[in-house]
């Protein structure tokens, strides 16, 4: 059995990457950072879908499909991301979460 | 014969992996934010090569185009639009970056754990069709609404994004 014909290579893989990425999410400060966390975590979730539809799912196309609509929502979800990270930006002159407090009651 | 092209697919395999998560590594691990980004598009290109080895050349083309060649790049320019890089960042607290690995070593072992007591069954009678010919027909037929609905999402996000990064400029 070769080790890229099983899909518990696969999940083990993204399993590691959805680690990194939320370490990434809950310790880093710079909200950019934050943001590139976040997309592995996404990636991680492709793989998952990517690896089911490969070696469980009754048709191959609806894996596929549903990993295109997770980059789209990924893409919508970085343009905006990074707006919001840009108008932060200009009214606080840092884009480090820790400053990010004005909603703070 | 096929023991040294299977030999030389496990090989390239690893390197796959190996890509996947150094990339990881440095877009979480480095100081430089930029090298945050470049660690991002190395880990993206290892995932799209890691599509190849699940069947879908159209899945990896298409998460070279998105990730690598349009996220990693806005983000570079949020990146040059924001903060100068020659600042330098504050130290990190010790005890955020243990309470962090704990958190996520929590839920690493927590998922792990799960993967590894799950009996996977596949499905009993499995299609064979790995054909692009078929995703396009399966977008515009059963999935159209996923399709409409990707479109949409997409050209609100685009306005939004126009109207809330326009606000503080307009006063030229």
């Amino acid at each position: 059995m070769l080790i890229f014909n099983q899909l518990e290579t696969y999940l083990y893989l993204a399993l590691v990457l959805f680690g990194i990425g939320l370490y990434g999410v809950l310790s880093r400060r710079n909200l950019i950072a934050v943001l590139i966390s976040v997309e592995l975590m996404l990636n991680a979730a492709s793989i998952n879908f990517m690896a089911f539809n490969r070696f469980l799912a009754p048709h191959p196309a609806v894996g596929q499909v549903i990993t295109l609509f997770i980059m789209a929502v990924a893409a919508a979800e970085a343009a905006i991301a990074l707006s919001i990270i840009m108008a932060v930006y200009r009214k606080l002159k840092s884009i480090s979460a820790e400053q990010t407090t004005e909603l703070r009651g | 014969m096929s023991f040294l092209a299977h030999s030389l697919a496990t090989l390239a395999f690893f390197a796959v992996v190996g890509l996947t998560i150094i990339g990881a590594l440095i877009a979480v691990g480095a100081r430089n934010i930029f090298h945050n980004v470049l660690g991002l598009a190395l880990s993206l290109i290892g995932v799209a090569g890691l599509f190849l080895y699940l069947n879908s050349p159209f899945v990896a083309l298409m998460e070279i185009l998105i990730y690598v060649g349009a996220i990693c790049i806005a983000i570079c320019f949020a990146i040059m639009l924001s903060q100068p890089l020659y600042l330098k960042a504050p130290p990190r607290s010790l005890l955020k970056t243990l309470g962090a690995l704990l958190g996520a070593g929590a839920v690493f072992a927590f998922l792990a754990l799960l993967t590894r007591k799950t009996t996977w069954v596949a499905a009993a009678e499995r299609s064979k069709d790995w054909s692009v010919t078929t995703i396009g027909h399966y977008l515009l037929t059963n999935y159209v609404l996923i399709f409409e609905l990707v479109s949409l999402l997409l050209l609100v996000a685009m306005l939004g994004a126009i109207v809330t990064a326009r606000d503080g400029r307009s006063s030229s």
